[in-house]
C-alpha cells in the first residue's frame, strides 16, 4: 500500500509485496470517487479511495457509519460504477448485512440459491449444497425455513449461499452486525475457521474494530464521509486469535485511535 | 373453543339483526310486499330451492370463469408492466382510466356485440375485477427488497431467473389478496351483467322477482349470492394458506 496522507503501518512486520495488481483473484481499487445526487445536493460517498486485497488476503474495512463502506462493496461487486478512478477486481459475490434469506425456501434451497441463479437444476444444486450445510453445523436443518432458524444459523446459511456462488472474492457487508454479542463472537470464530479451510479473497466491511483485528490480515481504517483511507494496519498475528490477547488489543487500540475514538 | 370464538360473534349478531327485522315487520304493520320478514325469505329459500340452485349454477359458472379470466389477465398485465418501463408508462394510465368507464354504459353495448350468452358476462366480470389484481400484484413487485435483487445480480442471475426465484414467489401473497378482492367484485359484476340481459342466473331471477311481486324470492337470491361470495373468499383463503404458508408462519426462533 503506497503511503498516502495519514496512511501508516503500525507493526514492524514486513509489509507483504503486493503482487495483486496482476493477480487474477485479487481486488485493486485506485482513486475511486463516487458521488450521489440527493435532494439536499451532492453527497460524496467515496473520495479518492484506494484499496487492495491480494489473492487469498482478508482485508477488513472499518469506519464510522456512512463512510461509504457499502458503496465500496457494491463497486467491488460491479453493482455500481465509480465516477472516477479504476476498479480491477476478480468476480465478487456479496453477503449482505441483513441475511435476506428467502422465507419460502428451506435452509438447503436458500444455500443453493446462488447455484440456481446460475441455472443449475434444483436437484443438482441441492446435492451440491447439502454436504456444505452439514460442514457448517446445519445438519438436520436442511428443510427448516429461515423463520425457524436462529440468527446465527441464518447468517451461516447466508454466508454459505455467497460462498457457493463460486466467486474468488467475497464481499462481506457487516455480516454479524445484527447478532447479539455472544452469537457474534461465536460466528467470528466460526468464520475464521471456515476461511482457513476455504481461502478466498475477502473484503470484510465492519464497524466492529475487534472483529476486524480478530479476522483480517489487514485492517483498513476509513474516515467519515467522504470516505477515504486514513490508516492501513497489518495484522501479522497467528490464528486463531483471541480478542483478549495483548497484540490484538494493541492493534485494536491503534485502529480506534485512527478512528478518533481513543479517548 | 377457537372455532366457537370465531363463529359465535357473527352468528349472534345475525340472530339479533334478523330478530329485530322480524319484530319490525310483525309489529310495525309493514306491507310484506314492501319488506318481507326474514321468515318469508327463509320460506322462499326452502320452497324455491331447486329454482335458486339451478340459477346459482349459472351465476357460479360465470363468476368462476370470469374470475379466472380476471386473475390471469390482471396478473399477466402486471408482469408485462413490471418487465417494461415503456409498457408501464403507456398502459398504466389507461388501466386506471378503464375503471372510470361505467359498466352501465358498456354492458348494453356488449350485449349488441356479443349477444345474450356467456361471453358478455365474462367480459363485464373480467372488466370490473381484473384491476385489483393488477394493482396488488404491482404493489407486490414494488415491495420486493432491492438488496435481494442486487444480491441475485452478484450471483450472475439473469433478469428472468431473478424474477422466477425472487420476485414471483415474493409477490404471490399479494396476488392472492388481489384475487380475494376480485371474487367479491366478480359476483357484483355477474349480477349486473345478468341484469342487463340474460335468461338465467341469480341476477336474472332477482330482476324477475321484483315485477312478479315476489320480494322474498329476490331477497333469497341475494342471500345465496352473499353465501356464495363468502364461500369463494374462504376457498381462496384456504388455497393461499396451502400455496404460500411461509407468509403466515409465526416467527419462532430456536436456540443457536
Amino acid at each position: 500500500m503506497p503511503a498516502k496522507g495519514a496512511t501508516h503501518t503500525i507493526l514492524p512486520a514486513p509489509v507483504k509485496e503486493l503482487d495483486l495488481h496482476q493477480g487474477p483473484a485479487g481486488v485493486c481499487i485506485e482513486n475511486v470517487t463516487r458521488t450521489f445526487a440527493t435532494r439536499r445536493g451532492e453527497v460524496t460517498a467515496l473520495a479518492r479511495m484506494s484499496l487492495t486485497a491480494a489473492a487469498g488476503e482478508i482485508v477488513a474495512v472499518v469506519g464510522p457509519s456512512g463512510c461509504g463502506k457499502t458503496t465500496l462493496l457494491e463497486i467491488i461487486c460491479g453493482l455500481q460504477e465509480p465516477d472516477s478512478g479504476t476498479v480491477r477486481s476478480a468476480p465478487a459475490a456479496l453477503m449482505p448485512q441483513r441475511d435476506l434469506l428467502l422465507p419460502w425456501l428451506s435452509a438447503l434451497d436458500n444455500a443453493a440459491l446462488a447455484l440456481r441463479a446460475r441455472g443449475v437444476g434444483r436437484e443438482q444444486a441441492r446435492a451440491t449444497a447439502a454436504p456444505w450445510l452439514e460442514r457448517f453445523g446445519l445438519a438436520g436443518f436442511e428443510r427448516t425455513r429461515p423463520a425457524q432458524l436462529s440468527g446465527g444459523m441464518r447468517q451461516r446459511v447466508s454466508f454459505l449461499r455467497t460462498l457457493l456462488a463460486g466467486k474468488p472474492v467475497l464481499a462481506l457487508d457487516e455480516p454479524f452486525a445484527s447478532l447479539d454479542a455472544i452469537t457474534r463472537a461465536e460466528m467470528q470464530g466460526w468464520l475464521g475457521q471456515v476461511l482457513a479451510n476455504e481461502p478466498r479473497t475477502v473484503v470484510l466491511v465492519t464497524h466492529d474494530v475487534e472483529e476486524a483485528v480478530v479476522l483480517a490480515d489487514r485492517v483498513v481504517v476509513m474516515s467519515p464521509r467522504p470516505g477515504r483511507v486514513v490508516a492501513d494496519l497489518e495484522v501479522a498475528l497467528d490464528r486463531p486469535r483471541h480478542r483478549t490477547a495483548s497484540e490484538v488489543i494493541e492493534i485494536r487500540e491503534s485502529a480506534l485511535e485512527c478512528l478518533g475514538m481513543d479517548r | 373453543m377457537r372455532l366457537a370464538r370465531r363463529v359465535l360473534p357473527p352468528a349472534i349478531l345475525l340472530l339479533v339483526l334478523f330478530g329485530a327485522w322480524e319484530l319490525y315487520v310483525d309489529l310495525g304493520g309493514v306491507d310484506r310486499l314492501v319488506l318481507p320478514a326474514p321468515r318469508d325469505v327463509a320460506r322462499s329459500l326452502f320452497e324455491d330451492r331447486s329454482l335458486l340452485l339451478s340459477n346459482l349454477l349459472v351465476t357460479a359458472k360465470e363468476v368462476l370463469l370470469g374470475g379466472v379470466l380476471a386473475v390471469v389477465l390482471g396478473f399477466g398485465l402486471a408482469v408485462a408492466i413490471q418487465f417494461s418501463r415503456t409498457l408501464r408508462a403507456a398502459v398504466y394510465p389507461l388501466l386506471i382510466g378503464s375503471q372510470a368507464v361505467p359498466v352501465v354504459v358498456i354492458a348494453p353495448v356488449l350485449l349488441i356485440w356479443l349477444g345474450f350468452g356467456l361471453a358478455p358476462k365474462l367480459v363485464v366480470i373480467a372488466l370490473v375485477s381484473f384491476f385489483p389484481v393488477v394493482v396488488t400484484t404491482l404493489a407486490g413487485f414494488a415491495a420486493v427488497d432491492q438488496d435481494l435483487m442486487k444480491l441475485m445480480r452478484t450471483f450472475d442471475a439473469t433478469r428472468l431467473r431473478s424474477f422466477w426465484h425472487v420476485e414471483l414467489p415474493a409477490t404471490m401473497p399479494r396476488v392472492f389478496t388481489g384475487a380475494k378482492i376480485a371474487v367479491a367484485v366478480a359476483v357484483i359484476g355477474a349480477v349486473f351483467a345478468e341484469w342487463t340481459g340474460s335468461s338465467a342466473g341469480l341476477g336474472y331471477l332477482l330482476n324477475q322477482s321484483i315485477p312478479q311481486l315476489l320480494p322474498a324470492r329476490a331477497m333469497a337470491s341475494v342471500a345465496i349470492l352473499c353465501v356464495f361470495a363468502i364461500a369463494l373468499f374462504g376457498l381462496l383463503s384456504l388455497a393461499e394458506r396451502v400455496a404460500v404458508p411461509w407468509a403466515y408462519q409465526p416467527r419462532g426462533e430456536i436456540s443457536p
